[in-house]
């Protein structure tokens, strides 16, 4: 193991070991960060729900925004599945169909990038409770 | 990269209730489904909702599975990592609407809390330093001996008003600035992990999640006062404290963190462990002192206090767990943002053990002057069986006894002493409509009688004298004049006693006495217990209305007290009864009456 012998060290070895971490750091505030929620019942699985996330985590982390990007269960939109769910703070979620690894840096790159809305956006026909 | 994490409970609860198979299995059948690569385990210290453990959190999305067992796990990864749902049966149930709780941050127990030495428990790895330093661990060591001269430190532990949360509350930067004062070859820097209260284990759950805060707290204040040891006196019942402990200080020394010339600097230190026996007069810091040099752990005289003549003669600088966790955040945040927590002569926040019967047990740490009241029923859910609630007991051995008129009152050193209790340690004990008071105070005294190390006849003679006394009473052989010998037995003991412990030994009777007064009286006078607890004086009747002649009590009863044909209702002969209550616990159809 290196030594950590003054506090640039510290900070460098800290810089180094966040990446492992920042999942637990973000988790407590996470109404602050863009929150992502893949769909990923039986239904997206199986049309590519598990590659369109990875890819997601994959291009948040390149473009270095703070995101929380979790899988829920089956939104109900079968017929458009993979659906994916993005909520940025202080705005309303907004869905989007038929996302494959394409479309989900194109919903990183326009949408939370710059708040260009795509096509084959589900209206948001529920209310929670 | 991980985008779950599955946060698993390794604190002495939990992992007695199999929490170590339950990491187990989560890696097996994440494996199996081959998820390595996206879902990752991660054993950490306490979560403090011990009522409900093992305790497994699910992060990004904050769930909080409780009372987990290892063939959950299956169900928990097939579920909810790979299908995004969530296990409802495993949820937490809100106890009044029923409802489950999916994310941790609605659960009530946590929304009034305000973890400050508990900032990392249930949050890292306690066997991993790098988990510690992502949460900036060290970098309040690294800007001490770096920017810092020990006056400039010791002034901004002085500025935050942290006091001492082994139980006195001395001002902690005034302790080290008196420690610091006194020059000589060697100084060191005491730990006392000698936690001894019944039910309190807010100390052993530090370490176990957060040893590393403890090292560096230590090196911090090793710095201020010129010490370049560290001992830490922890008890041999604490076997998982011990081995993270010793983890943690091996991680420490390979970083550099611990040893010479720590961050380039001129300062050196290093730590050690000195195991107790577990002996609670080790608590009081001159006993520590002396079972640390391997003698037996008796109290002496002060002055000189360690500050100037501690361990070997040197001056020693003796904190508790609690206090040294909250030294690195009052560095990291500033002294100023420490004492705007809490009231004006109480700083910061305190760990409570909850236990008895209240329905969330567990660990919490709150602002201080929060009310009883906000912590018996919003953190910890009420009184358990909706029955009422008779009194609290804080300060454990050494501590009293509040009720229902202190709900209200705000929480803090102070306030507790001027109710006639204690902050102590921090246990805190609540009871209702079924405890006995007179028991509760013979509890106490009888750990008293056998933990007084027998130096100062007062406690030696006088404790055990008073339970005696107790005895008496919840026997049904009390008179009146017993109560005044109890309270001026007390008054002795407290007067003229050397350590804390003999002089906060009456505590838990003359506090009794203060606040349930009618209760020793309906004892000794008319030979009755409210809450049934003292056997000795319970009438015990058989309903013939409600008796079915089952025979189970007949059987059972230990002297043959009771007979009846079958089917015929039965009768206890009073003069046989030994009032062990056998045939009340036994009786199926609550056919027996206690008076």
């Amino acid at each position: 193991m290196t030594k950590i012998k003054s506090l640039d060290d510290l900070r460098q070895k800290k810089q180094q070991l966040e990446q492992g971490m920042d999942i637990r750091e973000k988790s407590d505030h996470p109404e602050n960060l863009v929150q992502i929620k893949v769909a990923m019942a039986t239904c997206g699985i199986a049309s590519g729900a598990r590659t369109v996330m990875n890819t997601l985590v994959e291009k948040m982390k390149k473009e270095k925004i703070a995101a929380v990007v979790t899988q829920t269960g089956c939104m109900g939109y079968c017929y458009a599945e993979p659906t994916v769910e993005v909520t940025k703070p202080g705005m309303d979620p907004v869905v989007f169909s038929y996302v494959d690894v394409k479309k989900a840096e194109e919903i990183v790159d326009k949408y939370i990038l710059n708040n260009e809305l795509l096509d084959g956006i589900l209206p948001k026909n529920y209310q929670t409770i | 990269m991980y985008k779950m994490q599955l946060l698993v409970c390794s604190g002495t609860g939990c992992r007695a209730s199999a929490s170590a198979t339950i990491v187990e299995k989560l890696n097996e059948s994440l494996k199996a489904h081959q998820l390595t690569e996206e879902a990752q385990v991660v054993t950490t210290g306490c979560f403090g909702f011990c009522e409900k453990g093992p305790i497994v959190k699910v992060i990004p999305d904050n769930t909080f599975y409780t009372q987990v067992k290892p063939e959950d796990a299956e169900e928990i990864v097939t579920e909810h990592i790979l299908k995004g749902r969530k296990v409802s049966r495993l949820l937490y149930e809100d106890p009044e609407n029923k409802e489950h709780i999916i994310d941790s941050k609605h659960m009530g127990f946590y929304q009034k809390q305000m973890r400050i030495a508990l900032r990392n428990c249930g949050v890292i790895d306690p066997e991993n330093i790098d988990e510690y330093i992502v949460r900036d661990g060290y970098s309040a060591l690294a800007q001490v001996v770096t920017d810092l001269t020990p006056e400039q430190a010791i002034d901004m532990v002085k500025q935050s008003g942290l006091r001492g949360r082994g139980g006195a509350g001395f001002p902690t930067g005034l302790k080290w600035e008196i420690t610091s004062k006194f020059s000589s070859d060697q100084k060191y820097v005491v730990c006392n992990a000698d936690e001894g209260d019944p039910g309190a284990f807010m100390d052993r759950s530090i370490l176990e999640g957060d040893p590393n805060s403890i090292i560096e707290a230590m090196a911090i204040c090793g710095y201020c006062i010129g010490a370049t040891k560290g001992l830490v006196y922890i008890r041999a019942e604490y076997p998982l404290a011990i081995k993270r402990l010793e983890i943690a200080i091996g991680q420490a020394r390979e970083y550099g963190l611990l040893g010479n010339n720590i961050f380039g600097s001129k300062f050196s230190f290093d730590m050690e462990l000195r195991y107790g026996a577990g002996a609670f007069v080790c608590g009081e810091e001159t006993a520590l002192i002396a079972s640390m040099e391997g003698k037996r752990g008796e109290p002496r005289v002060k002055p000189p206090f360690p500050a100037e003549s501690g361990y070997m003669h040197k001056p020693t600088n003796v904190n508790n767990v609690e206090t040294f966790a909250n030294v690195p955040v009052i560095f990291l945040k500033g002294p100023e943002w420490y004492s705007a927590i809490g009231t004006e002569k109480s700083k910061g926040t305190k760990v409570f053990a909850l236990a008895g019967k209240i329905n969330n047990v567990g660990l919490i740490e709150v602002p201080m002057g929060i009310t009883l009241r906000e912590i018996i029923y919003e953190i910890g859910g009420g009184i358990k069986n909706g029955k009422n609630f008779k009194a609290v007991q804080t300060g454990g051995p050494s501590g009293g006894c509040l009720t229902e008129a202190h709900l209200d009152t705000p929480i803090d050193f102070d306030s507790l002493v001027a109710a006639g209790s204690m902050m102590g340690s921090g246990g805190m004990i609540v009871m209702d409509e079924d405890d006995c008071m007179v028991s509760i105070a013979k509890f106490y005294l009888e750990f008293i009688v056998e933990e007084s190390c027998g130096k100062c006849t007062p406690c030696r003679i006088g404790n055990k004298r008073m339970l005696e006394i107790l005895e008496k009473i919840t026997q049904g052989k009390g008179s009146m004049e017993d109560l005044d010998h109890l309270r001026n037995l007390a008054y002795v003991i407290k007067d003229t006693s050397l350590c804390g412990l003999g002089q906060s030994s009456p505590n838990p009777v003359l506090s009794t006495l203060e606040n349930f007064y009618d209760e020793y009286v309906a004892h000794v006078k008319d030979k009755r217990c409210f809450a049934k607890q003292c056997k000795a004086m319970a009438k015990y009747t058989i309903n013939p209305d409600v008796c079915t002649g089952c025979t189970i009590c007949a059987r059972n009863c230990p002297v043959d007290a009771i007979t009846g044909e079958k089917r015929e209702p039965h009768f206890i002969h009073q003069e046989i009864c030994t009032h062990c209550g056998v045939c009340y616990q036994k009786c199926k159809f609550n056919a027996i009456n206690v008076e």
